[in-house]
């Protein structure tokens, strides 16, 4: 048995080598491009979105005569294998994010440089849409909506108690420690997924040291162990008595509820909201106000993270993909898109905004009257210090006050190395 | 033994069957297992292969001193191993003892018990968050606690989670160790405890003098698994909160940092591979057991 055993050992090594060899060889060669066929990867899975993402390509088949092959998939699905899916075979076109997720992909020569494509649609944007498209001067993503994070409270609960909008930080502890009086649980929290947290945390971020020191964390050329990182926190200690204490409990969905049935008086929360709360009666009773000022730059600057559109290094030289990412960057295009999503606000100027509801409307005037947009932490920062670092830090910070900004300062520090 | 003629479809035939598996294995185990433990080392982004740098122990010395959740997990996973160890395996085995008594619908039974075994994931946290959920769950409206403050919030209170989700696993492992058990106790040889009747053995001498003397192959197959299932519970946890605040396990933590955006290979790589070595004990004990048994 000694001897066959060891042939049949050599047969299984053999066989064991095909594989491996074959992994070795390339993909398939680049997408088509003669010019008229072009394809777009998509995130937007659930069935309002995607309707409007249809329409898009609808919109741009019939104007240009081009094809457009659409290939959805779930959003976690494109978020989790984003370095796999650039690398491997991906579509021309892709829907993705602006900020660090952006610029990341972007410096590592995973996405094409589209400046061609901006000089026809440039002028349908601001300059902080254009700021947020960019990386080192060159642009990479053509921007379709956008939607801020505020504060929502119901319009009845404060003409019943009689209470003030804030204005300032203060003004807001105030007025939580009234609501707490009469029998309210002041501020809506839902910190189960972790990163609804980092919304409040990006405001008093913002509010206490300033626009531009919230971009220099998120890329850690600031330090996390530093007195203005605890200064937030120390703001934040002001405000976490008043917060809903099941906030580790619930998804953001279920904190919703309370504020639709009048147990929270407040919510910090981006305009999505209006996705969860749909009944009519409790819409038109929603109102909203930006994050109250606290140290410095008053208000200026709002959270109003932007969903768009980038194009795969391959998809360079394919003049389809290049025209559908020109169309997407038209008020039309965009119009196509919202008028099946509302939920959310173009970003294209002369966009129709004559469906805009009141919600809407403010919204959209909050971002036009804003001096700086951030991103969202997770959409700012490495995504491994948002997931890894971020969301158990700020939940041990939800749960008993108390932030090791030291740790935090080490795990940074070893993570961007990594990056 | 005699040397044993092949023919030469013998010797294709056994080729197949034992470079198929074979090669499946290196391919989807050992060769990942060996580039972890060499990734474990380096600094990478997961991106160009002429990005890796080496690290040395630095990704270790990450995971053992500046990851918060890495002592926890480690303390979750001992206290998840004592739980089944201690609760859920007894009470899979008391299952099985149990049923195997031929009593009326034990079929029923057996099926109800095992039917935790079979559900999916999604299935399986629908099914906890009904129970569990602060205001409106079932637990809280039994207890008459919903919607009042002195409710217990069963996930995200970091002091209860932990026993909230392991009430959960112990619903599936009981099941799954129970069937195991009874398959067992039915293979057993009914003259033992017929010698044993005639000896003058009551019930409880039969079970314990007898009975689990003779089952000690399953025995010991058990409490492997047991080990395994402490060293990857994963699922339930995973599914409550995405195993943070109170519910951080070693496999979690792996997952977190190997896969999806928040990748950070080395630190992911080097966790993968203490939690390698520690499962190792239990699984090399097993085969040698196994190994010097056959030989």
């Amino acid at each position: 048995m000694t001897q066959s055993r060891r042939t049949v050992l050599k047969g299984a090594a053999a066989l064991g080598a095909i594989p491996i060899l074959a992994a070795c060889t390339g993909g398939d060669p680049a997408s088509s491009s003669d010019g008229k066929a072009t394809s777009l990867g998509s995130g937007l899975a659930d069935a309002v979105p995607k309707s409007g993402i249809q329409a898009m390509v609808d919109g741009f088949q019939t104007s240009s005569g081009d094809t457009v092959r659409l290939n959805v998939m779930p959003r976690d699905q494109l978020v989790n294998n984003i370095s796999t899916y650039l690398q491997a075979n991906p579509e021309d076109v892709i829907t993705w994010f602006a900020g660090y997720r952006m610029r990341f992909y972007a410096d590592k020569g995973l996405l094409a440089p589209i400046d061609d494509v901006w000089e026809k649609i440039g002028a349908n944007f601001g300059t902080g849409l254009a700021a947020a498209s960019s990386h080192e001067g060159k642009k990479y993503l053509v921007p379709n909506y956008n939607y801020p994070w505020v504060v929502f409270y119901r319009k009845s609960v404060f003409q019943q108690h009689g209470y003030q909008v804030p204005k300032t930080f203060d003004a807001l502890v105030a007025l939580c420690a009234q609501m707490k009086k009469d029998g309210l649980s002041p501020i809506a929290f839902g910190g189960k997924d972790g990163w609804p947290a980092m919304g409040t945390f990006d405001y008093l971020n913002m509010r206490t040291n300033g626009y531009q020191f919230h971009v220099d964390l998120c890329a850690h050329k600031e330090s996390w162990d530093s007195p203005k990182v605890k200064a937030v926190f120390d703001n934040w200690k002001a405000l976490l008595p008043y917060q809903d204490t099941a906030a580790l409990g619930q998804s953001w969905q279920q904190a919703a509820k309370n504020l639709a049935n009048k147990k929270s008086g407040l919510y910090v929360i981006g305009t999505f909201l209006l996705q969860e709360i749909t009944d009519k009666s409790v819409v038109d009773d929603l109102d909203f106000f930006p994050f109250p000022e606290i140290a410095v730059e008053g208000t200026e600057a709002v959270e109003a993270p932007i969903d768009g559109f980038v194009m795969s290094k391959r998809a360079e030289k394919n003049k389809a993909a290049k025209d559908f990412l020109a169309y997407l960057g038209t008020p039309a295009a965009q119009d196509a898109y919202a008028a099946k999503d509302p939920s959310n606000l173009q970003t294209a100027a002369g966009a129709n905004t004559s469906s805009f509801s009141p919600i809407q409307k403010k919204a959209a005037e909050l971002i036009a009257a804003s001096k700086n947009v951030s991103q969202f932490f997770d959409r700012d920062a490495l995504p491994a210090m948002a997931s890894n670092v971020m969301i158990p830090a700020l939940q041990g910070f939800v749960k008993d006050g108390t932030i090791d900004t030291r740790g935090l300062e080490a795990q940074a520090k070893t993570l961007y190395a990594s990056a | 033994m005699s040397k044993l003629r092949l023919s030469r479809s013998d010797r294709v035939v056994l080729a197949v069957m034992v470079g198929v598996p074979t090669l499946v294995q290196a391919v989807l185990v050992w060769i990942p297992t060996l580039l972890s433990i060499g990734l474990s080392f380096t600094r990478w982004n997961g991106l160009a292969v002429s990005d890796i740098e080496p690290a040395g122990l630095s990704n270790y010395r990450f995971a053992v001193e500046d990851y918060p959740p890495f002592w926890p997990a480690v303390a979750h996973n001992v206290i998840w191993l004592a739980f089944l160890a201690l609760i859920a395996t007894p009470l899979g085995v008391a299952l099985a003892v149990v049923l195997d008594q031929n009593i009326r619908g034990s079929r029923i039974y057996q099926s109800i018990f095992f039917t935790p075994v079979m559900l999916s994931l999604v299935l399986v946290g629908i099914i906890w968050q009904l129970v569990y959920a602060r205001d409106d769950g079932l637990l809280n409206n039994v207890l008459g606690t919903a919607g009042t403050p002195g409710a217990v919030d069963w996930f995200g209170d970091p002091d209860v989670n932990l026993w909230a989700a392991l009430v959960a696993t112990a619903w599936r492992h009981a099941g799954y160790i129970m069937v195991l058990y009874l398959a067992g106790l039915k293979g057993l040889d009914p003259t033992l405890r017929e010698a044993a009747a005639i000896d003058g053995a009551n019930g409880r001498q039969t079970l314990f003098r007898v009975v689990f003397p003779a089952m000690k192959q399953i025995n010991v197959l058990v409490v492997v698994i047991t080990f395994i299932e402490a060293l990857r519970a994963f699922d339930i946890a995973y599914v409550i909160n995405r195993g943070t605040n109170g519910l951080e396990l070693l496999s979690i933590l792996v997952i977190q940092n190997l896969v999806g955006e928040g990748q950070v290979i080395g630190v992911g790589s080097a966790l993968a591979v203490l939690l390698l070595v520690v499962s190792l004990v239990p699984i090399v004990i097993y085969l040698v057991r196994t190994f010097r048994r056959a030989s």
